[in-house]
């Protein structure tokens, strides 16, 4: 959590520009994403919301280097990750990106230890200290008491934290959330948006989608999609000055 | 990931399923158990033929009589019979005539049954010459074999095969007493010695036992019971007038057998209208034996193969099942960062698990192939005598021979099965498109 730098000089951790996507479904051409840019700022913590058919999950899979865009640039760390193979996007995923569902997605077989260290088995080169970060992040997500645990033994808002310490493990440079607390009650909701808060203050680049308002609204953007174009972008809290990334 | 980390995934993974995993081990381990225990049992086959090919003399040539086909007998409505086979001129002209030769030894062989009082059995009775005895390295266990000069006397003295002794002298020491021939009394004045059975000659493999065979000075078969013999075949009796039943020429060194074979053969066409004798090389025997290891190998390793490749389709099977059910942690595996080569090789290590595990079990198992022979032979002799006893000894005395080779090939086939058919539903996750796999429920 070092590294800190003036808001002045803060940069852009992901940005697109003019990105289309269009499907062929059934002969018909759908446009998903019509002329989007977005950027992303070190520290900044985005909620998409929209209808569904508005184009917010393709933009989340294309943020998460998932989907292609049909045209347009996604710059990444400082690449253009749009025209990458297969191999390479894996790659980028791994090293660059963290991922938070709504259904939370762990292995069934692994424990919960063993379910944040998964993304640590796809660096290329490893990174350093695995499994005493996998340890560190159990314990910053209130869970180091249940490291052998598999997932059915957790509760929904257990599972979901195991999630978040997974997707913290690679240590990366955006967060992308795909409905963090849709399976989640709200007191649950309200602790799991509190951990998220708590990261962005940190200093964590954080990607949400979400379709309710009140969860919507601890986001500090957020940006209103229709029919694939960016409808509105309002700003509910200003970035903090300060921001490292740890 | 490293080795054991792969491995260790691949078991943890497929203990989700523990019955249909195990299910899958048990298509390999018994492929893996059926090439070994086939060879070792074509093994054991083959050593016992070889044993007792060579028992009959790498160095010797067996010439025997061979009845011929009825209408090409030698006087066809002969109201003597037939006759046919080697003449003990034959002998002499082989003695003789071939000059490699350096032993010959005569023998007639009829069956007939032997009696002692109440006892009898259906005996060999053989009319041998002393040289008989360490032709066939048949020992003497009590007394001593026929003699020189039981020969030039046409002595009624009988040597007794082991069991033949037994049968007939149940309680008493047969040295000394008589045993009964036809009409004639022979004093027994040996027992030989247990012998395990020998290749038969004439061409086939099957076992030749001595131990029903009673032995008579050569001479005296030819006085007392004669060339000519009665049979009874399809209820006709026939007399057929045989000298010899079979001679054994001896060369000095094995690179002489072939030629010197050539030229009994050629020797023997010579005096014979019809082919009423077989020249038997035991080291063309062995050669065959070789040959028929190797074919016989060959058509174990075929139904093996099949085996394993039955299990290789179970392997195939199930894994397409696991990567079915699994596409939800193949879509989260590819979101956090694996790729598709690594994903392939997350499901190869898997059935590599699988079939490996299938592949030491079923070398374990295939290690217990002798025990389980013998107590599977112990349980036969014990519970269903008549069945042993009707056995061919072949298969009653058959060792299995683990072959080092076997055991390293099946273990090795075992895991290239897992690879084969593991690549395809390998392939099949890693080709899922990560959005749609994510959203499977």
């Amino acid at each position: 959590m070092n590294n800190l730098q003036p808001v002045s000089q803060r940069q852009s951790v992901a940005s697109i520009v003019g990105v289309s996507k269009v499907y062929t479904l059934g002969g018909h051409q759908v446009k998903a994403l019509n002329n989007v840019s977005v950027e992303f700022q070190q520290g900044d913590f985005v909620a998409i919301m929209g209808s569904s058919g508005s184009g917010k999950s393709t933009l989340l899979n294309v943020l998460g280097c998932l989907d292609r865009p049909t045209s347009g640039q996604y710059f990444l760390a400082g690449q253009d990750v749009a025209a990458m193979d297969d191999e390479t996007l894996s790659r980028v995923r791994g090293r660059y990106l963290g991922f938070i569902f709504q259904s939370y997605n762990l292995i069934q077989q692994l424990s919960v230890v063993e379910n944040i260290e998964v993304p640590l088995s796809y660096q290329r080169p490893p990174l350093p200290g695995g499994r005493e970060r996998c340890l560190k992040l159990a314990e910053l997500v209130g869970l180091s008491g249940r490291l052998g645990h598999r997932p059915t033994e957790l509760s929904g808002g257990q599972q979901q934290r195991v999630a978040i310490a997974r997707a913290l493990v690679n240590n990366p440079h955006v967060i992308l959330a795909d409905e963090p607390t849709g399976n989640l009650d709200t007191a649950t909701s309200h602790d799991i948006m509190n951990l998220l808060d708590a990261l962005n203050r940190a200093g964590r680049t954080i990607v949400m989608v979400t379709h309710e308002n009140d969860i919507a609204e601890r986001a500090r953007r957020i940006i209103r999609l229709r029919d694939g174009r960016i409808e509105s972008v309002s700003e509910t809290r200003p970035l903090l000055p300060q921001v490292g990334i740890g | 990931m490293n080795l054991f980390q792969q491995l260790r995934l691949g078991f943890r993974s497929l203990m989700l399923h523990k019955l249909r995993s195990a299910l899958a081990v048990l298509g390999i381990l018994i492929g893996v158990t059926a090439v070994i225990w086939l060879v070792a049992m074509g093994e054991g086959v083959s050593y016992q033929a070889q044993q007792q090919i060579k028992d009959l003399g790498a160095t010797s040539i067996i010439v025997r009589s061979i009845k011929p086909a009825e209408e090409s007998s030698r006087d066809v409505g002969s109201r003597f019979g037939i006759s046919y086979g080697l003449l003990r001129d034959d002998y002499e002209r082989i003695l003789t005539n071939v000059p490699t030769v350096t032993r010959a030894v005569p023998m007639r062989e009829i069956s007939r049954e032997v009696r002692h009082r109440e006892h009898f059995i259906d005996g060999q009775v053989i009319g041998c010459t002393p040289d008989y005895f360490g032709m066939n390295r048949l020992k003497i266990a009590r007394g001593r074999p026929i003699s020189q000069v039981d020969m030039q006397g046409y002595s009624n003295v009988v040597v007794l095969a082991w069991e033949a002794a037994a049968k007939l002298f149940p309680i008493e020491d047969p040295l000394g007493r008589a045993v009964q021939l036809g009409t004639e009394f022979y004093v027994v004045v040996g027992i030989a010695a247990e012998r395990t059975a020998a290749a038969a000659i004439g061409g086939s493999l099957d076992a030749r036992q001595y131990d029903r065979d009673v032995y008579i000075p050569l001479s005296t078969f030819r006085a007392r019971i004669g060339d000519r013999v009665f049979t009874v075949r399809a209820g006709a009796t026939q007399l057929e007038t045989v000298e010899l039943t079979q001679i054994t020429a001896v060369v000095e060194d094995m690179g002489e057998v072939d030629a010197t074979a050539d030229i009994i053969r050629a020797l023997l066409q010579r005096y014979h209208k019809n082919v009423d004798y077989a020249v038997v090389v035991p080291k063309e025997l062995l050669e065959q034996a070789e040959t028929m290891r190797a074919m016989f190998n060959v058509l174990l390793l075929l139904i093996a193969g099949i085996s394993l490749l039955v299990g290789g389709i179970g392997i195939m099977n199930i894994m397409l099942a696991t990567v079915t059910e699994r596409t939800r942690e193949i879509g989260i595996r590819r979101a956090l960062g694996a790729t598709k080569g690594e994903i392939v090789q997350q499901f190869l290590w898997e059935t590599v698990v699988l079939s490996g595990t299938g592949g030491l079990l079923g070398v374990l198992v295939g290690f217990l192939c002798g025990p389980t022979v013998n107590g599977i032979r112990q349980l036969v002799s014990t519970f269903l005598p008549e069945v042993w006893t009707a056995l061919p000894p072949n298969i009653r005395n058959l060792e299995p021979r683990l072959a080092p080779w076997s055991i390293i090939a099946a273990f090795g086939i075992s895991v290239g099965v897992g690879i084969i058919f593991g690549i395809y539903p390998a392939r099949r996750a890693a080709n899922m498109d990560p959005i749609e796999a994510l959203r499977h429920e």
